[in-house]
């Protein structure tokens, strides 16, 4: 149990900590790679909870996808790092205000909170083969339209981001199968007659 | 020392806090914004899986994939509206997107 303990919050406390760090670094690369920190600890904390398979989706999509995501996007893009950095200390009164407010209410619905009556001491075991297959399981059954349904969502962002990021570009040769297919004997080539010794 | 429900929902919560103050203080950062907003949906799935072990329900953890999908398309979206934005006008300070203003 102990154990348990100093992991769940060494993983707590890097978790907040780069979180943080997301929002003060100076360099949008570094608040990218502390994002990618936090992703990693909060997959950790979901282990530490027996939810093996979000953990690992965690890391895959996260992780594998929207953070490397990120990442291209930061270091393709030719930003002025110190002049988006310029207005945070004349924000910083009301986003401290704003966070103050938060954490106060935080704290005072966990003041009066009491854990329900039915939830466990420790995480729940789901069957033999963990969650992946259980989730599995009620995922292909119960949920199986929602699933089809978020599928249509992924589709659509893939046809919106395609569609936002391509562009018709000036002066650039392209294959027109047309003209080439089209393309007759007569105005393709020029028959010389070619005398010795005299060239073209 | 037992680790219970209260103490995931804590970290959630400060996780929570942490994105909507980055997305006030991060004003003219819209990449920031999109990460802030990344975390405030890390967050919701901590509190949605910590509710589904502690509670022995398997459905949060089904809303949390669903979760997590929504997030990854959102953050496709919001990038590829961010190179478009930053094509056309050459920066990506948020205080200068008032043309759609009437």
């Amino acid at each position: 149990m102990a154990i348990t303990a100093v992991a769940f919050y060494t993983l707590a406390t890097i978790t907040i900590v780069s979180a943080f760090l997301v929002i003060a670094a100076r360099n949008p690369v570094h608040s990218v790679l502390f994002l990618i920190l936090t992703f990693f600890t909060t997959a950790g904390l979901f282990v530490l909870m027996g939810a093996e398979f979000l953990a690992m989706l965690l890391v895959v999509v996260y992780v594998g996808a929207v953070a490397v995501l990120f990442l291209f996007v930061v270091m393709m893009l030719d930003i002025d790092f110190a002049e988006l950095k310029r207005g945070f200390l004349s924000y910083l009164p009301l986003g401290g205000l704003i966070g103050v407010i938060l954490v106060a209410q935080f704290l005072l619905v966990g003041s009066a909170w009491v854990s329900p009556e039915n939830a466990a001491r420790s995480p729940a075991e789901f069957g033999e083969g963990g969650t992946a297959e259980a989730l599995g399981r009620i995922l292909y059954t119960e949920y199986v339209l929602v699933f089809q349904l978020s599928g249509m969502v992924l589709f659509t962002a893939m046809i919106g981001a395609i569609v936002l990021t391509l562009r018709q570009r000036e002066g650039v040769k392209r294959q027109n199968v047309a003209t080439q297919v089209g393309r007759r004997r007569t105005e393709a080539v020029v028959l010389k007659d070619v005398k010795p010794g005299e060239g073209i | 020392m037992e680790i219970g429900l209260g103490h995931y929902l804590a970290v959630a919560s400060a996780l929570f806090t942490i994105g909507v103050v980055g997305v006030f203080v991060n004003r003219r950062n819209v990449i920031v914004v999109l990460m802030s907003i990344e975390l405030m949906l890390l967050a919701v799935n901590i509190n949605l899986v910590a509710f589904s072990q502690f509670l022995g329900d398997l459905q949060g953890q089904v809303f949390a994939m669903f979760i997590l999908t929504v997030a990854a398309a959102e953050a496709a979206i919001g990038l590829a509206i961010l190179v478009t934005y930053f094509r056309n006008r050459g920066g990506i300070e948020v205080e200068s997107v008032n043309q759609m203003k009437g």
